[in-house]
């Protein structure tokens, strides 16, 4: 069915900043018409909100190498239930995506497997480790959307600056994380009062700036189109503000975790709430959700990262980082709705329309011609998150047994339904 | 009041009325130590096993023969030697330990917050013997008393504790201890060894022996670990011993009657004089080592009890 028209909804339309009570019509897969006020016909959306559907920048699913903790099946599933349509994924996984080979094998799988989009990223440099440079012209004709090496950073500048210079010929965009390696080194929670006390090894905020400047500087250098994944903390948001000022082509994006949990959440050595980078102090994540507001930071990203109980059943130290996330990204985004900090077509700014726009990809607006990539939200319906009733394959959310309020009730990708609260529950 | 601890797995959880009653407890037997040596074997036909996956001689020692003056059967597991060599989690072998019902678990681990989640997977007592950089509650306990029994009281006291802050667990807890018993507490250190934050805790920070120790009743000294040269925390120990290692000199600046402490092991010339640590009118070095002893009794025992009312209630 990639046909229908769906009314008596709230439209959330980011490009214009609107939201309007109307309906939406959709043929061959494609949003044909929108319009305001009642019509008859088609399926009643109760008057739910309709967005653009969600562009997840760094979703990690466990394919190749990983299946046990997330494989392209249950990360699309969870995806599509977290009204995320078009997932970019990332290449930090067990066996780097490194060679066109590896991502033509992610493409194939998620194309038999997936119900959403996927668009992976690729590695910068081989197996991630900072020295040769991957085949980034070969892996842009397999598909890759963006380059990075995830979570580790290339050291040698020397190396980042010629893969940079490469990258800029072939007007490849880099995905950097930006963090002093050796400052940040062995580091488990963000410094301060709280981390002192717990016992824990950690790292100041100014390695993330240090890292920001440092790749700022290179991109001043090499004129390369540059997204920094996670800026967290208040002390980079001057670096980035000259940078735009300064025309350079750089965007930033920000997980959701930073933007609504703080360090204090690590509580008594809670390992789910163990991310990279840490989790930052109050004052941080308020002066993070107004970058949002004001568009310095383009991009609120889930960070997916599946991790097995294993993994996360150890000391705090010892643990591993990351957390689930495409299933409550939404929920969680809407807490800075309910919070009236971010308006609704503030969050699906920053979570469908400029992802969609930084990558190129035909997503994120609800504008006639648009995909049909759609989803439909409750935005007030409360209850208490269980996170074994995720689709996710791994169960590590830090929003397990919080109280959440809104969520997905139906998505489509190309207008085909690919999930159905209503169907599912009644199943 | 009663002390109503499950376990023992910091100070940061204990009220100041269960550090009242564990220090009275104790003292009574560190009285009867120098004694009779009666105890009445609260702890007998109880399991006690000793898991330290960090080495220790004194610490370990000491909770086994508390355990044993006390009648438990008490059993040591070399923990960096066995299981976590071939893999096994901590929490699988907290699952293997536990399905043998020991009593009371003693644990060192050298990661934070590792006892606490040992504790939440067993239902014996546990007692933590020191978790990372985090808690070693009863070394605080056998400070706290033998600053009582020194000073005739544990509060309103100026207390300084000098030296490697950052990477010592006895330090936070004595934090705790001294600031939940009201007691005016100074860090003294290299800024390298001060953490972060530290001025947030309630005490005072000093960069400067002199002016840290100005008039304090209690000079608290911590080990260096020799391994901190590698991470360029301070350049060398002999700058390190002229700059904050306990001498007369500086001891001097303290009230005429300080006491001086030690956790020990200590680096003779590195973080204390050895004239100092052996005058036996300032240093109370040995009669802390004494007084652990009857801390860890007063703890297990307290601990015991509360398991065995538990038990009979669950029987019940």
């Amino acid at each position: 069915m990639t046909n229908a028209l769906l009314r008596n909804a709230r439209l959330i339309d980011p490009e214009a900043g609107t939201v309007t009570e109307g309906w939406l019509r959709i043929e061959g897969g494609r949003i044909a018409e929108t319009g305001e006020g009642p019509r008859a016909g088609g399926i009643d959306c109760n008057g739910a909100c309709l967005a653009p559907g969600i562009v997840d920048i760094g979703v990690k699913v466990g394919e190749p190498g990983e299946r046990h903790k997330e494989s392209l099946r249950t990360a699309g599933r969870a995806a599509a239930a977290g009204g995320v349509t078009t997932m970019v994924t990332r290449p930090d996984t067990a066996t780097p995506i490194d060679t066109p080979e590896v991502l033509e094998f992610v493409i194939r799988r998620a194309r038999d497997a997936s119900p959403v989009k996927v668009r992976p990223m690729a590695a910068l440099t081989r197996a991630r480790q900072g020295r040769e440079m991957t085949e980034i012209g070969f892996l842009m004709d397999a598909g890759a959307v963006a380059f990075g090496d995830g979570d580790a950073v290339t050291a040698d500048t020397k190396v980042l600056s010629r893969c940079m210079t490469y990258a800029r010929s072939l007007g490849a965009l880099i995905v950097g994380h930006p963090q002093e390696p050796g400052l940040s080194s062995g580091a488990a929670v963000t410094s301060g009062k709280f981390a002192s006390l717990r016992g824990l090894p950690a790292v100041s905020p100014m390695a993330e700036r240090m890292g920001l400047e440092r790749d700022l500087a290179l991109v001043e250098m090499t004129g390369v189109r540059y997204h920094a994944d996670q800026i967290t903390t208040a002390a980079s948001l001057p670096a980035l503000e000259r940078a735009r000022k300064a025309g350079l082509d750089v965007t930033a994006g920000i997980s959701i975790h930073h933007l609504t949990l703080n360090a204090l959440d690590v509580g008594d050595y809670r390992t789910f709430f163990k991310v990279k980078p840490p989790l930052r102090d109050e004052d941080d994540r308020l002066a993070m959700v107004e970058a949002v507001r004001t568009g310095l930071i383009d991009v609120i990203c889930s960070m997916h990262t599946p991790q097995d109980e294993e993994s996360k059943r150890l000391p705090f130290e010892a643990a591993a980082s990351g957390a689930v996330g495409l299933e409550t990204l939404l929920p969680a985004a809407l807490r800075l709705y309910h919070a009236e900090a971010l308006s609704l077509p503030e969050l699906f700014r920053a979570m469908a329309l400029n992802p969609a726009k930084r990558l190129g990809l035909d997503a994120g607006r609800l504008s006639e011609g648009a995909p049909a990539d759609l989803v439909l939200f409750d935005p007030d319906v409360p209850y208490i998150l269980d996170r074994f009733g995720l689709h996710s394959k791994s169960k590590n959310t830090p929003f397990d047994g919080q109280r959440m309020q809104g969520r997905v009730l139906r998505s489509w990708v190309d207008g085909a339904v690919v999930y159905d609260r209503a169907a599912e529950t009644n199943a | 009041m009663k002390f109503s601890q499950t376990h023992l797995l910091g100070i940061e959880d204990l009220h100041p009325l269960e550090i009242k009653i564990l220090l009275d407890r104790a003292n009574t037997h560190a009285e009867a130590e120098r004694g009779s040596r009666q105890h009445g074997e609260p702890l007998r036909g109880l399991t006690q096993i000793n898991m330290f996956f960090e080495a220790s001689t004194r610490t370990q020692a000491s909770f086994e023969i508390a355990g044993k003056r006390l009648g438990a059967d008490v059993m040591n597991m070399a923990m960096a030697a066995s299981s976590l060599k071939k893999g096994e989690t901590l929490i699988d072998t907290a699952l293997t330990l536990n399905a043998m019902h020991p009593d009371l678990l003693v644990v060192r681990h050298p990661h934070s917050g590792a006892v606490k989640l040992l504790a939440d997977k067993v239902n014996c007592a546990v007692l933590n013997a020191g978790d990372g950089r985090h808690e070693h509650p009863t070394q605080a306990l056998l400070d706290a008393l033998t600053i009582k029994r020194a000073k005739g009281r544990i509060h309103r006291l100026n207390i300084a504790i000098c030296g490697d802050i950052a990477h010592s667990r006895v330090a936070r807890s004595n934090i705790f201890l001294l600031g939940k018993m009201e007691n005016r507490v100074r860090l003294v250190g290299p800024p390298t060894l001060i953490p972060a934050g530290a001025a947030d805790w309630g005490v005072e920070v000093y960069g400067d022996m002199e002016e840290g120790l100005r008039d304090v009743d209690v000079v608290m000294m911590l080990r260096l670990q020799k391994e901190r040269m590698d991470g360029a925390f301070i350049p060398s120990e002999r700058e390190y011993f002229h700059r904050f290692g306990l001498n007369a000199e500086k001891l001097s600046f303290a009230k005429p009657d300080a006491i001086v402490m030690h956790p020990g092991p200590m680096n003779r010339g590195v973080e204390i004089d050895g004239t100092i640590a052996d005058d036996i009118n300032r240093s109370v070095i040995q009669e802390q080592v004494e007084m652990g002893v009857a801390v860890r009794m007063a703890a297990m025992e307290l601990l015991a009890e509360n398991l065995r009312e538990r038990r009979e209630k669950g029987a019940a």
